[in-house]
């Protein structure tokens, strides 16, 4: 199928506070939160990017949805690039795309009714208002709540958790957008509550036909989610394949890890040891080479010398690796 | 038992009334073990672990219960006595509790010689000591908290928190910020220093699996009660209680082949206005007439508390819990 | 007033009205306003007399200096006019003067802090660099220069009080949309397609609103002093009978040392008491403001 997102290359560095020291020697320091990025989206797919705090997962998120530039590299939704899109082509690109965000609590306006909140998107799209109420309504419909007329008038903070993440939802919705990214959709909700926003989310897309990006630090929410993986270590791809295989037979060492230190909720687990050491290093300062190496267990002299580029391995997986790993 | 909470009721003052955020709950824990105490945000574990080290917030009160540590019943006052040398806490954010102005080195040593009256060389020897033992280079005392990353920070509190060898170490959420691999190291650690000192240990936490990982014991709560406890292994694999049966299944699991997501429907209650009754019923499938009146059922088989009222029919609840359909009878599936 | 909090969500224009009833202070406050703003409109009808009138007493003498008495509640000043009619008249170009700066000050500041801290980069510094500059002016000497050059009216003393206090208010307003702009709602506007207008004045500006508010509050009481002082130093509007005038003109013909105490103990009285009413509003809208936004 053919992609509705494109990224090539996609660098994003954010400046630094310098040292006068570093003024002096003209060093201008950035936290490269996105080193060369390059992946498809391919339309109606649920991809999701899986990393730990700090591997640029978020700032992707947010390029893709022109919520801030590149500093290098493009971006093409639907064949289009963002860089260039402004006025009208900027409207309907945001009628097409649409985030749902990680806390609920603070993703609608504290003096917006519920039903103003909705609206927002329609107003913004210059939608007629006479037909305002119908699409909210069916917008409601979609995310379960079905008695719509109790939440209408009423303010954030007289809602729950659940509520609310499913009224972020539906506003999300409201336009019937093509592309969804969700940042931890649930990570901020009740446990209890989290498996109703998790299968609604399922639910919708396929009933939409929606391309989806999920980003998680969860393997095991993102595996009940979506169809393909991408891993990040330090604003790079280390990784790239079916969910299913990438947890089962995760080929990156750091992939490795990752899987090995998800919990199970199961007292008998095999508690093997990390494959892993140390920190994450500093992202403004990352080892040269392969960002991984120094916490690797397998790096060996090349992987100081040259940034492994993803390449195919067995199984559909992309892997950025030097060595062959079965 | 180290310690031991029995029926204890902690109410908070609010404007508009009395909310009872912890109701009648009870738990043991074990001489070296590591207890989890486990549930939802507002379920009152946060509140119960307060309790125990005397520092309710200043709206609260202990309305009623007994707090027995090492044989001996305290009370807020005798409680502040015993907390760093008997009794020391991890908060969730270790930001929190290190200083930014000050080295987390001098920190440490501040504990060690106001609370422990050592002297400041035997102090500062010992705070390279606790860096050790909990994975830490030693140069980094000299470092203040926000030279230290997420993980570092949490080793730090806890390397403050075990300053003056305190027996009981309770822990609230001790890894919820943390991203995965450094949530196992410090698992991992958690795990050693309680077998090398012989700690015990309260862990809370909302995360099943953490505590699947780490803990002997577990005690659910739910709405300010304890609904059901036991040894881990017991409660994980053979749940008695719908609601721990229901978040069994509510979370997808990493290593397991079923994929079906099961919701519980609706939201914990208010608790400044608690359902008569069970306080899960209106959430439970299973519910009976019976679960909306009258008190609490109490059935203890083998270490394995549950309070659930048809516990006698636990074994077939559990295999209809399994069933998706089953979650959808309850009459708060609609809006959750 | 528990009510109140939980059940219904009290929109902003609600929660400034509602503010006086939560807090004693500004409920004296307000009263303070309310008493004031009567007398002002009412100031003809309390005091038919011509401020500025000079009266003569029935034997054709010039009425000076006569000390209080039933037709002269507070006395008669050098120059024979009535000084009880003075002050009621002087609360008049008090409210006028405090009112007027406090609206140019509120707006610009309001307009300029959010334009600043929304728009950031350039912009930011550009306005920012001048609000440095308009606070490094030293207050008085400045404002008295102005009025010489542009004449002592009460507009130009308007002009130079605003001219001076609207950095603060647009610093503060400033920071706060900062903040502001970091919540997640708003940066969910934007990705339903709202404008940078629509989301500085739709999502934003309501939730800085009541910071406006204070500094407008606290504009009305830095107003009122600081044309009392220019008046008092002889700089002020000759045509218009304010506090500061009184003072001055009291000043000015010794009733200190006469023991003329009704002539300048009240209107400093006056001065004083909307002052304080002016900063125990401000203090009450602080109050509701501060302690985190409403909701979660």
């Amino acid at each position: 199928m053919a992609a509705l997102v494109e990224l090539r290359g996609v660098v994003k560095h954010f400046p630094v506070a310098r040292s006068l020291g570093e003024i002096v020697r003209g060093k201008r320091p950035a936290v490269r939160a996105l080193d060369g990025v390059s992946f498809d989206v391919g339309s109606g797919d649920a991809v999701a990017i899986v990393g730990e705090s700090g591997c640029g997962k978020t700032t992707l998120g947010r390029l893709m949805l022109k919520l801030a530039e590149p500093t290098g590299g493009s971006i093409a939704f639907d064949g289009v690039a963002l860089g260039g899109l402004s006025g009208d082509g900027l409207r309907d690109f945001r009628r097409q795309a649409q985030l749902v965000f990680q806390n609920p609590f603070d993703a609608l306006n504290p003096r917006f009714t519920i039903y103003r909140a909705v609206a927002e998107p329609l107003v913004n799209a210059r939608i007629d208002k006479a037909e305002h109420k119908d699409r909210i309504e069916k917008a409601f419909r979609r995310v379960h709540l079905a008695d719509f007329d109790r939440y209408f008038d009423k303010y954030p903070h007289q809602l729950s958790g659940g509520q609310l993440q499913r009224v972020v939802l539906a506003r999300a919705l409201v336009l019937a957008p093509r592309f969804l990214v969700a940042d931890e959709p649930v990570s901020m909700l009740d446990v209890s509550v989290r498996a109703g926003i998790l299968t609604l989310m399922r639910e919708i897309r396929e009933a939409m036909g929606l391309t989806a990006v999920y980003i998680s630090h969860d393997l095991a929410l993102v595996r009940y989610l979506c169809d393909r993986t991408l891993v990040m270590y330090l604003g790079r791809i280390v990784e790239d394949g079916p969910t299913e295989a990438i947890v089962r037979r995760p080929r990156h060492p750091y992939t490795r890890a990752l899987v090995a230190a998800v919990p199970v909720p199961d007292a008998d687990q095999s508690r093997i040891a990390l494959p892993i050491k140390g920190n994450i290093p500093d992202s403004s300062e990352p080892p040269s080479g392969c960002h991984f190496r120094d916490r690797c267990p397998l790096a060996f002299a090349r992987c100081a010398e040259e940034a492994p580029a993803l390449r195919e391995a067995a199984g559909g997986h992309r892997v950025a690796c030097h060595l062959e790993l079965a | 038992m180290i310690l031991e909470v029995d029926k204890l009721q902690i109410d908070y003052q609010a404007k508009d009334g009395v909310t009872r955020a912890v109701d009648g709950a009870s738990f043991v824990v074990p001489e070296g073990r590591i207890v989890g105490l486990v549930g939802e945000s507002g379920c009152g574990k946060t509140t119960a672990v307060r309790a125990i080290m005397g520092v309710l917030a200043e709206n609260g009160r202990r309305a009623g219960g007994r707090i027995v540590f090492k044989g001996q019943e305290v009370d807020a006052a005798t409680t502040k006595r015993l907390l760093w040398r008997d009794i020391a806490y991890v908060p969730q954010s270790a930001m929190s509790s290190l200083d930014p102005v000050y080295t987390v080195g001098a920190q440490i040593v501040e504990v060690l010689t106001k609370r422990g009256n050592a002297n400041r060389r035997d102090a500062r020897k010992r705070a390279a000591e606790l860096f050790d033992l909990v994975g830490l280079n030693e140069r980094r005392l000299a470092d203040y908290p926000h030279q230290f990353s997420g993980g570092m920070r949490q080793r730090a509190a806890i390397a403050m928190a075990l300053a003056l060898s305190p027996s009981l170490l309770l822990a609230d959420e001790p890894v919820t910020a943390l991203d995965v691999i450094v949530q196992r190291q410090i698992l991992d650690m958690l795990r050693d220093l309680q077998e090398r000192l012989h700690l015990s240990m309260v862990l809370v936490t909302h995360d099943i699996s953490v505590v699947a990982y780490l803990c002997d014991e577990v005690v659910v709560m739910y709405a300010g009660q304890v609904i059901e406890s036991g040894p881990v292994r017991e409660v994980l694999a053979r749940p008695r209680h719908p609601y721990t049966m229901g978040l069994r299944n509510a979370f997808p699991d990493l290593m397991t082949d079923a994929m079906e997501l099961v919701p519980i429907g609706g939201s914990p209650p208010d608790l400044r206005d608690a359902p008569p009754g069970c306080r899960f019923a209106p959430r439970c499938p299973f519910v009976l007439e019976t679960c909306t009146t009258g008190a609490d059922g109490h059935s203890l088989a083998n270490g394995h508390m549950s309070a659930c009222r048809r516990d006698g029919e636990a074994d077939l609840l559990r295999k209809e819990a399994l069933d998706p359909v089953t979650w959808q009878r309850s009459s708060s599936f609609a809006a959750s | 007033m528990a009510g109140v909090a939980e059940t219904a969500t009290p929109t902003v224009l609600q929660r400034i009205a509602s503010m006086p009833l939560r807090d004693p202070f500004a409920f004296v406050g307000l009263s303070i306003y309310v008493i004031f703003a009567l007398i002002a409109l009412l100031a003809d009808v309390l005091a038919p007399m011509p401020p500025l009138e000079i009266l003569f007493t029935s034997t054709g003498k010039l009425a000076a200096n006569l000390p209080p008495s039933l037709d002269y509640p507070f006395g008669t000043t050098n120059l024979g006019r009535d000084i009880y009619a003075q002050l009621i008249h002087g609360t008049r170009s008090a409210l006028a003067v405090g009112l007027s700066a406090a609206i140019v000050v509120s707006s610009v500041g309001t307009v300029v802090g959010l334009v600043a801290g929304y728009f950031g980069g350039r912009i930011d510094s550009l306005l920012m660099r001048i609000a440095d500059m308009a606070l490094s002016l030293p207050f008085l000497p400045f404002v008295i220069v102005l009025t010489g050059f542009l004449g002592a009216s009460t507009s130009n003393i308007v002009l130079a009080v605003a001219l001076l206090l609207w950095p603060n208010s647009a610093r503060v307003i400033r920071s706060q949309v900062l903040t502001v702009r970091e919540r997640t709602y708003v940066e969910a506007a934007r990705v339903t397609g709202a404008s940078s207008w629509r989301i500085l004045f739709v999502h934003v500006a309501p939730n800085i609103l009541p910071l406006s508010f204070v500094y407008a509050a606290i504009a009305i009481g830095w107003a009122i002093i600081t044309e009392a002082s220019v008046s008092f130093l002889g700089f002020g509007d000759s045509e218009s009978v304010s506090w500061g005038y009184m003072l001055q003109d009291a000043f000015s013909s010794q009733a200190l040392s006469r023991g003329q105490y009704a002539w300048f103990v009240p209107p400093g009285i006056c001065i004083i008491l909307i002052v304080v009413a002016g900063f125990f509003i401000s203090r009450g809208y602080e109050e509701v403001f501060m302690p985190r936004l409403r909701g979660r």
